[in-house]
């Protein structure tokens, strides 16, 4: 394959490709958490290429995923009224809710509009001063503070007619559930590099010191992953546990102050339901009180939507790394990217769908 | 949903309050919110996600990544982010 042949000639990829094979002694189960590295080790056949004792097992880092099938169902109802427009990032739209998805509604004549920034969102409510506009601001720490400064806009403009359904996530809660886990696998972690340049890697450390588990905050790139699972394998073999940064060129140690001062200003942590996994303490932002009136759940009276998930779907176990894929009997069969059963096939980052996209051949000839 | 991609910053200017950049990311320019970089200027690069810069990258690292992802092809692909003036509502 072109890809994956090129990627091989890289010298440095070699290089560090060597030392692994060198270091590693025995198997290591590691965990990426970002969907984005997800589908990096995917597209690339990491996976592949690094040793076999080392298996890489998928996190639960895909905010898209992990919207739990309320909100979802909340974002549906918000959409169909007359006197809304829906606002929301792409990766939203094929989501499905329990009976419908947003592009179904948009086909339906709801006026459901996509964006890039979430300002933009509030570009759409200055000039269409006669109906309400509803951001759909999901996303893990990266996405906050964007999601933060347009709420923190309105406020300050005065914007009536603009509110946000929240479902932001956070990452350090959904790895000490994980750790905590009497079933837990992992070994050692990678931590999301985006997320980190907004938060930096303080709460890492607390992770690390009380699982004894190493972890390294790394980037996107194929370079960035194969150095990742060197420096962790590294850890591992020597018996350190530590936090390390592979992505020096991003990420400091106290994160991006600035904006995590918006955030802090615009959210405060509360609990949070996540798709495929349930409720973990303390993993999610709401809006502070003083924002209150920004909050759509509120404005259009959601508070009481509650629904179940299907009972076939197995990405519970997968956004936990206690199974993959390709453990999954509905994979690639009554599960695909355009009719998923659950969490992780709904997104092009979730897991089954990296494994879809790359992988199928694997389980249909 | 958390990418971003470094890009250099060729233009600042200031609206009611505001720090936007024009920014160059390969050969495509976008409008950025340079809010969360005060320390950035004309000629950083900076690490964009949703028209927001998350982080100021020294050029040896940002021009350490460029020429890898040239030698792979992947500025050819669609790791870029979208348009804002296009991405409103898809056909």
């Amino acid at each position: 394959m072109k890809f994956i042949d090129e990627y091989r000639d890289q010298r440095i990829a070699q290089a560090l490709l060597a030392e692994l094979h060198r270091r590693v002694t025995r198997p290591w189960v590691l965990m990426e958490i970002c969907g984005g590295q997800t589908h990096t080790i995917m597209r690339y056949g990491i996976d592949e290429l690094i040793p076999r004792q080392i298996e890489l097992v998928h996190g639960p880092g895909c905010p898209v995923c992990v919207t739990p099938v309320e909100i979802v169902d909340k974002a549906i109802r918000l959409a169909a009224r007359p006197d809304v427009i829906f606002v929301s990032y792409g990766d939203m739209l094929r989501v499905p809710g329990s009976n419908s998805d947003l592009f179904r509604v948009k086909a339906a004549g709801g006026d459901v509009r996509v964006v890039y920034s979430p300002l933009e969102s509030l570009k759409i409510a200055r000039t269409n001063s006669d109906r309400q506009v509803v951001f759909f601001a999901i996303g893990f720490e990266t996405t906050a503070p964007a999601n933060a400064m347009a709420v923190w806009q309105a406020k300050h403009e005065g914007l009536k007619n603009f509110s946000m359904l929240v479902s932001q996530v956070l990452v350090p809660p959904a790895i000490r559930l994980l750790l905590s886990s009497p079933h837990n696998r992992v070994q050692g972690f990678i931590a999301p590099g985006h997320v980190c340049t907004v938060m930096g890697y303080r709460e890492y450390e607390t992770l690390s010191a009380d699982f004894h588990v190493p972890i390294v905050v790394a980037g996107f790139e194929p370079i960035d992953l194969i150095e990742a699972i060197t420096m962790l394998v590294r850890q591992l073999e020597d018996g350190r546990a530590k936090v390390e940064n592979q992505y020096v060129r991003s990420v400091s140690y106290e994160g991006n102050l600035p904006a995590q001062r918006l955030m802090q200003e615009v959210f405060e942590v509360c609990n949070h339901k996540w798709r495929g996994v349930g409720m973990i303490p303390q993993s999610g932002y709401r809006l502070r009180p003083e924002f209150a009136a920004y909050d759509a759940v509120r404005r259009f009276g959601l508070e009481d939507l509650e629904v179940a998930e299907s009972s076939e779907c197995i990405s519970a176990q997968i956004l936990q790394g206690l199974k993959k894929p390709l453990d999954c009997p509905a994979f690639a069969r009554r599960c695909t990217p355009e009719s998923p059963l659950g969490a992780t096939m709904v997104s092009a980052e979730g897991a089954c769908a990296a494994y879809y996209r790359y992988r199928r051949h694997t389980v249909l000839h | 949903m958390c990418l971003a991609v470094p890009g250099r910053i060729l233009a600042i200017e200031e609206k009611q309050g505001t720090r936007i950049g024009k920014v160059q990311f390969g050969g495509i320019t976008r409008q950025v919110y340079l809010d969360f970089v005060p320390e950035a200027g004309v000629g950083d690069f900076v690490i964009v996600h949703v028209g927001f810069a998350i982080s100021q990258v020294n050029e040896e690292e940002a021009a350490r990544t460029y020429r890898l992802l040239e030698a792979m092809g992947l500025l050819e692909s669609n790791a870029l982010p979208q348009l804002p003036e296009s991405s409103e509502s898809p056909s």
